[in-house]
C-alpha cells in the first residue's frame, strides 16, 4: 500500500511556544485517518502544515512522495516559490471548522471559482462539475443561494463540494462538524462517509468518536504536540493503552 | 413575580396523540385588523408650524433682497458655465480614479510584510495627509520654479510649464492627496475581511494576487464603498480649490461671469445649484453601488426606490402583503 502523507519528526513552534514536538506518522493512500486530542494539542497546526499554511521548523513532511514546501537537491533544501506551493495545494482539499465559504459568491460560484481561476477551466466545464458536486452533497436545489442563505450544515457541505471541485488526492477536515447544531452534523458526516466509500484519502480532526470508529481506518491520539497512541480506531477507542488517552476518552465518550 | 413564574403555562402543548386522530388547533384571536384611535402628537404640529414660519421668513427676506433673479435661469446653461461644470466633473472623476487605484496600491503596500514597502507607503500617507491640499496644489503649480525642465533622459524632455498644465496640476494635486485618504479607507476594508477567507482561497491553490483580486477586495468593497462615496462628494466640492492653479472649473467660470456682469451673488447661486445637482445625482448612483456590493452580506437586498414605489402602489391598491 502506498503512502500518501508521511511525517518524520515534525516540529513547529510559534515564537517560543513549541506546538508540534516531533510528530511521526504515516497515512496510507485511500484510508480515513482520524486525528483526536484535547484542545491546544496541535491538531489544527499539523493539518495546516500539510498544505503549507504553516511552515514546518524541523523534520520532513511529504505528501505523495513530494516534500511539502521544499525541494531537495543533494542534501540541501530549497524553499519553493509561492506559485509552486500553490501548485502543491491544488491537490489537497481542505475543509475548515468555520466553513470559510466566499460570502460574495453563490454556492455554485464558490464551487466553480478555483477550477476556473486556478486550473483555467472553461466556465461551462466548471459549472457542469459544480452542479454534479452540489447534487452529490445533496444541495442541487441551493446552487443559487449565497452562504448567508444557507444553514451551517449546508454551508459545510458546499465547502466540501468546493474542495472536491479541484479533484484533490487528499482531503483535510479540521473539525468539520464542531460549529454545527447537533441535528445538522449527520448530513455532513454522511457526505464524508460517502467520500470514504469512494476511496478518498482523508485526514479528519474530529470529536465525533462514533464517526471515527465506524468510518476510520486508523486513529491517532495527540497530546501536547506528540503522538501518544495510534492504531485501529476500534482498538484505541475501546482499549486505550496510555493514561492520557484514557482520561481524554473518558471525557469525550 | 414568583407567582407568575410558578404558574402553569397557559397553553401547554397537547400531549402526543396516537396517529390517526386529528388534533384540533384552537382558534386564536389573531387575524382581525386592529382599529384604534392613534395617539395625537400635538407637539409635532406646533414645532412643524414654527419651522415652516421660519422658512417662509427666510424665503421672504431673499425675495426682498437686491437679487436679479432672472440672471440665474439666464446664466445657468451659459456655455462657459456648462463647460466649467463639465471640467469640475472631469477633474473630480479622474482625480478620484487616481486616488482609488493608488489608494488600493498603498493599502496593499502598507499591509505588506516587507518593511521597505510598508515604510514608503506610511511616508506617503504621512506627507499627503499631513499638509493642506491647497498647499499641494500650489506645489505642483510652482514646480517649474525649481525644475524648469522635465527631463526623462532619452524618453522625454520639455519645459516644465508646458507639462504642468492647469489640468495636470489639478489632477495631481487632488488625486495624490485623495490617494492618501483612500489608502486608509482601503486598509480598513482589507483588514475587515476575515483571515479564513485568505486561507480558504490559498488552500484551493489560488495565488496571492488572485486571492486579493477575487476574494479579498470584493469583500473589502462593502466596507470601502460607503466612505468612498463620501470622499467623492467631498472631491466634487474640494475641486473648487483648483481655482488656485487657474484651472477653469465651475467656480472659476461662474465667478468670471459674476465679476464682469456685476451679478456676483447670482453667479454664486448658479454654481451652488450645479454643485447640488452633481452631488445629488451621485448620491443616487452611490445607493446602487452600495447595494451591489452588499450581495451576500445581507439575506435580502434593500429595495431600490423604484421597488419601494411599486410596493407602495400595490399596497394602495389593496394587496397588503406583509414584508
Ligand atoms: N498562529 C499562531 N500563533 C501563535 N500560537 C498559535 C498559532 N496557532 C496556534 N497556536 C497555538 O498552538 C497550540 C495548538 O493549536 P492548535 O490550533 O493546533 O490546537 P488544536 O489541537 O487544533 O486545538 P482545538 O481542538 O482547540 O482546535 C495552541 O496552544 C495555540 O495557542
Ligand atoms: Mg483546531
Amino acid at each position: 500500500m502506498s503512502v500518501m502523507v508521511q511525517a518524520e519528526n515534525v516540529y513547529k513552534s510559534f515564537g517560543h511556544v513549541e506546538v508540534l514536538k516531533g510528530i511521526n506518522l504515516e497515512v496510507a493512500t485511500g484510508e480515513v485517518f482520524c486525528l483526536v486530542g484535547p484542545s491546544g494539542s496541535g491538531k489544527s497546526t499539523f493539518l495546516r502544515c500539510i498544505n503549507h499554511l504553516e511552515k514546518v521548523n524541523a523534520g520532513r513532511l511529504s505528501v505523495d512522495g513530494q516534500l511539502v514546501g521544499y525541494r531537495q537537491k543533494g542534501d540541501k533544501l530549497y524553499e519553493l516559490k509561492d506559485s509552486e506551493v500553490a501548485r502543491q495545494r491544488r491537490e489537497i482539499g481542505m475543509v475548515f471548522q468555520r466553513f470559510n465559504l466566499f460570502p460574495h459568491m453563490t454556492a455554485l460560484e464558490n464551487v466553480m471559482e478555483a477550477p476556473v481561476q486556478v486550473k483555467g477551466e472553461s466556465k461551462a466545464t466548471a459549472r457542469e462539475r459544480a452542479v454534479k458536486l452540489l447534487d452529490r452533497v445533496g444541495l442541487g436545489d441551493k446552487a443559487g443561494n449565497y452562504p448567508t442563505q444557507l444553514s451551517g450544515g449546508q454551508q459545510q457541505r458546499v465547502a466540501i463540494a468546493r474542495a472536491l471541485a479541484m479533484e484533490p488526492k487528499l482531503m483535510l477536515f479540521d473539525e468539520p462538524t464542531s460549529a454545527l447544531d447537533p441535528e445538522l452534523v449527520g448530513d455532513v458526516l454522511d457526505v464524508m462517509r460517502g467520500l470514504a466509500e469512494d476511496g478518498m484519502t482523508m485526514i479528519v480532526v474530529t470529536h465525533e468518536m462514533g464517526f471515527a470508529r465506524e468510518v476510520g481506518d486508523s486513529l491517532v491520539f495527540m497530546d501536547e504536540g506528540v503522538v501518544v497512541e495510534s492504531g485501529h480506531p476500534r482498538d484505541v477507542l475501546t482499549n486505550p493503552q496510555h493514561d492520557r488517552t484514557k482520561s481524554f476518552l473518558s471525557k469525550v465518550l | 413575580m414568583t407567582e407568575k413564574l410558578s404558574k402553569e403555562p397557559a397553553d401547554t402543548p397537547p400531549a402526543e396523540e396516537p396517529s390517526g386522530t386529528t388534533t384540533v388547533i384552537p382558534a386564536s384571536p389573531v387575524g382581525e385588523v386592529i382599529k384604534a384611535i392613534p395617539v395625537r402628537h400635538y407637539g409635532r404640529w406646533v414645532s412643524g408650524v414654527i419651522v415652516i414660519a421660519l422658512l417662509l421668513l427666510i424665503g421672504y427676506s431673499f425675495s426682498q433682497g437686491d437679487i436679479q433673479w432672472n440672471a440665474i435661469p439666464a446664466k445657468i446653461f451659459d456655455d462657459s458655465v456648462v463647460a466649467g461644470a463639465g471640467r469640475t466633473l472631469l477633474v473630480s472623476v479622474l482625480a478620484m480614479v487616481l486616488g482609488v487605484v493608488l489608494g488600493i496600491v498603498l493599502a496593499v503596500m502598507r499591509l505588506s510584510k516587507n518593511p521597505v514597502t510598508s515604510g514608503v507607503a506610511w511616508l506617503y500617507i504621512w506627507f499627503f495627509r499631513g499638509t493642506p491640499v491647497y498647499l499641494q496644489l500650489l506645489l505642483w503649480f510652482n514646480l517649474a520654479l525649481i525644475f524648469p525642465y522635465l527631463d526623462l533622459g532619452p524618453l522625454y524632455k520639455d519645459e516644465m510649464t508646458d507639462v504642468m498644465t492647469p489640468f495636470l496640476c489639478a489632477l495631481l494635486g487632488l488625486g495624490l492627496n485623495e490617494a492618501a485618504y483612500m489608502a486608509e479607507i482601503c486598509r480598513a476594508g482589507l483588514l475587515a475581511v476575515d483571515e479564513g477567507q485568505t486561507e480558504a482561497s490559498q488552500a484551493l491553490g489560488m495565488s496571492q494576487g488572485k486571492t486579493l483580486r477575487r476574494i479579498v477586495i470584493p469583500q473589502a468593497m462593502r466596507v470601502i464603498v460607503p466612505p468612498t462615496g463620501n470622499e467623492f462628494i467631498n472631491m466634487l466640492k474640494t475641486s473648487a480649490l483648483v481655482y488656485a492653479v487657474t484651472y477653469n472649473e465651475l467656480l472659476r467660470s461662474t465667478s468670471a461671469i459674476g465679476s464682469t456682469s456685476y451679478a456676483v451673488m447670482e453667479m454664486l447661486f448658479v454654481a451652488a445649484i450645479w454643485y447640488l445637482v452633481m452631488t445629488s445625482v451621485f448620491s443616487v448612483f452611490q445607493f446602487y453601488l452600495e447595494r451591489r456590493y452588499a450581495r451576500g452580506s445581507l439575506r435580502s437586498l434593500p429595495d431600490t426606490p423604484l421597488q419601494k414605489i411599486k410596493a407602495n402602489l400595490l399596497g394602495l391598491s389593496g394587496d397588503r402583503s406583509v414584508r
